[in-house]
């Protein structure tokens, strides 16, 4: 009895129940397939943060209005709280105080719609900011010009704008030098920026930036910033800067002693560290899933396997009658469970590829190769192992047992 | 060469079949009941006999323990001069595979397999050639007249051809011993005579045939008939009809 011929009686096998042997292989077909797709995306998340971290350097820093806390003190204490202003930002910039300090831009923002003839659009970002603003934020122009330090001085009504908001008001023309009317003023749009791509649920393209005095003058009068933008003159020297502008902020401020700082800094290199944790425990929960999903599949290799000898003890009775050995028996059956498991495996793994170049959710996969290995290897041991034990209980059945089952 | 000759004549003569006081007992103590009660019996090579029997009496476990499917209390038994009682499940299947050949009342053809592949079957548990086994199985079916049904499996043949495939297959690896468990018990008539002719031819050509019946006109094909009863051979004798 070659071993070619015990392949071919399991291929026989798995052919007279196409239904099942499909259903099977569907099972470890998901179960791998989804490992590898949810890991990717954990990892393609991961990445995503890292890329973003990498992009923003870390050396940016930005500072808010309020305490760090959003509890009942901090909502009591709202009346002797001073609004960060333009002269803040201005006073951030002294070399001598701050040495550190590279640049600062201020954040001005409001909710406008802008129209540009039948079409409309809300931009998400709608913010009123000076040049040092395009490096502390990584923002470049794709084609026209930036507004200047000149543009910001006069107050000129003229607008850089994003991919998302160009193509809803002016389709496919060019915006450069065209007109449209933002809360109601008219600004030129002199600048289209690079597209940034979607960071979460929010399109980096969805995009106005005015210079801010002109938000001021002729739209949101003199409202707050809502945050000021530091780049520190490198990565190293960030926690430097940020005692540096907590100093002069806290003595514009008149803060001192226990009274609550009525702003707060947020380091993006650290903001990005807590996001990057969690997404770790997403990524740690979507294996889990996955994982349970493959021993879902396990368990199906298990249970039709056993319902496999059921059917076919008589079968296997026949065989044994006909003078077929245990080993004939018990390999039939193991190659029957081996093949179910390392086609389904080998499928997921195909699935799991292709599955993986699509965007989900919002990010974009990135395949950790360890679970392609994974995924298969464990599939493959789960076909042997529970596919075995059905199989030894076959081989191990005597005739006239098998042959008595109806 | 005398005594070569004595030896080959020893040889010749020696049983396909010897049963010394074989018990089959089936639970323990006071509710055990025994299946086989003592049954010694010797069958000669070329012989072709009938096992009678009410049900119970305990003909299908004598069946079962000559065709190596099932094991006994206690008790010996020789099959073509092998003792099959203390041997092993690994050599029980060689012994199954090529001394034994099984016919069924309920046929017991593996399903969805071709007549051909069925009579096949065995020689490929045996390891003989794809070319060699193919040829065998044809000859094998064209004996037992299906040489143009080949290529039906179970469900496309009627009761008698599906017998005649698994006599096909019980031949076919040239066993020392044919052995039918109520081969007739699912066919008509027509059948039934097709079928017990086969047995003849078989028989004929020098094959021993031991077949298990409840049918007094299947019994009487055989040259001898064993009757049992309660776990014991009541009766063994030669069939006057059949022997001369």
């Amino acid at each position: 009895m070659s071993v070619f011929e015990i392949v071919r009686f399991a291929i026989r096998g798995l052919f007279t129940n196409r239904l099942r042997t499909f259903l099977t292989v569907l099972g470890i077909t998901i179960g791998v397939a989804s490992v590898i797709i949810l890991l990717a995306v954990g990892n393609g998340s991961s990445k995503a943060i890292q890329a973003s971290l990498d992009r923003l350097g870390t050396n940016s820093l930005q500072v808010r209005s309020g305490g760090g806390g959003f509890g009942a003190r901090a909502r009591a204490s709202a009346s002797s709280q001073k609004p960060l202003t333009i002269l803040d930002a201005a006073a951030l910039m002294d070399k001598t105080q701050a040495p550190d300090i590279l640049q600062v831009a201020p954040i001005a923002s409001t909710n406008g719609t802008c129209v540009v003839g039948a079409s409309t659009t809300t931009p998400s970002t709608f913010y009123g900011t000076w040049p040092a603003y395009y490096k502390a934020s990584n923002t470049s122009i794709q084609s026209g010009s930036y507004f200047t330090n000149d543009d910001v001085t006069q107050g000129r009504r003229v607008a850089l704008i994003g991919q998302t908001t160009a193509t809803a008001l002016f389709g496919t023309t060019s915006p450069i030098g065209q007109t449209m009317r933002c809360s109601g003023i008219e600004f030129t749009v002199i600048g289209l920026t690079t597209v940034k791509g979607a960071s979460g649920f929010q399109d980096g393209d969805s995009l106005v930036l005015i210079p801010i005095t002109t938000m001021e003058n002729s739209i949101t009068g003199n409202q707050p910033l809502s945050s000021i933008i530091v780049e520190a003159t490198n990565s190293k020297t960030t926690d430097a800067a940020q005692t540096e502008l907590t100093t002069i902020l806290d003595a514009r401020h008149g803060i001192s002693g226990r009274k609550t700082a009525d702003f707060s800094v947020f380091n993006q290199a650290s903001l990005l560290t807590t996001a990057s944790t969690s997404s770790k425990t997403f990524t740690t929960l979507l294996g889990m899933v996955a994982a349970i999903s493959l021993l879902v599949g396990g368990i199906g290799i298990t249970n039709i396997m056993l319902v496999t000898v059921i059917e076919r003890t008589r079968e296997i009775g026949i065989r044994k009658a006909i003078g077929a050995p245990k080993g004939a028996i018990l390999s039939q059956f193991l190659i029957e469970a081996t093949i179910l498991s390392v086609l389904g495996g080998a499928l997921g793994v195909l699935v799991g590829f292709i599955g993986s170049h699509f965007t989900i959710a919002g990010t974009k996969p990135v395949i950790v190769p360890a679970s392609v290995f994974l995924a298969f290897g464990v599939s493959i041991l789960i076909g042997v192992f529970f596919g075995g034990y059905p199989a030894s209980r076959a081989a191990s059945l005597r005739p006239i047992e098998a042959l008595r089952h109806e | 060469m005398e005594a070569v000759r004595a030896v080959d004549s020893v040889v010749d003569k020696l049983p396909v079949i010897e049963v010394r006081d074989a018990i089959k007992r089936y639970g323990v103590g006071d509710a055990s009941i025994f299946a086989l009660n003592g049954v010694s019996l010797t069958i000669e090579a070329g012989e072709y006999v009938a096992i009678m029997g009410p049900s119970g009496s305990g003909k299908s476990t004598l069946m079962n323990i000559l065709g190596a499917l099932d094991n006994m209390t206690s008790g010996e038994y020789f099959l073509d001069g092998i003792e099959i009682s203390s041997m092993d499940e690994i050599h029980l299947s060689i012994v199954r595979g090529r001394k034994i050949g099984f016919i069924f009342q309920s046929f017991n053809l593996i399903p969805r397999t071709t007549a051909i592949a069925n009579v096949e079957l065995p020689m490929a548990y045996q390891g003989v050639k794809t070319k060699e086994r193919r040829e065998r199985a044809l000859v094998a079916l064209d004996v037992v007249g299906l040489g143009d049904r080949i290529n039906h499996e179970p469900t496309e043949l009627s009761g008698g051809q599906q017998q005649r495939v698994a006599v096909a297959r019980a031949l076919v690896t040239r066993p020392a011993l044919l052995l039918a468990d109520e081969p007739t018990g699912a066919l008509d008539s027509k059948s039934t005579a097709d079928l017990l002719d086969l047995f003849d031819q078989i028989n004929a050509a020098g094959r021993t045939v031991v077949v298990i019946t409840h049918e007094l006109d299947v019994a009487h094909r055989a040259k001898r008939i064993i009757r049992m009863r309660d776990g014991k051979i009541v009766s063994d004798e030669l069939n006057k009809e059949r022997v001369a």
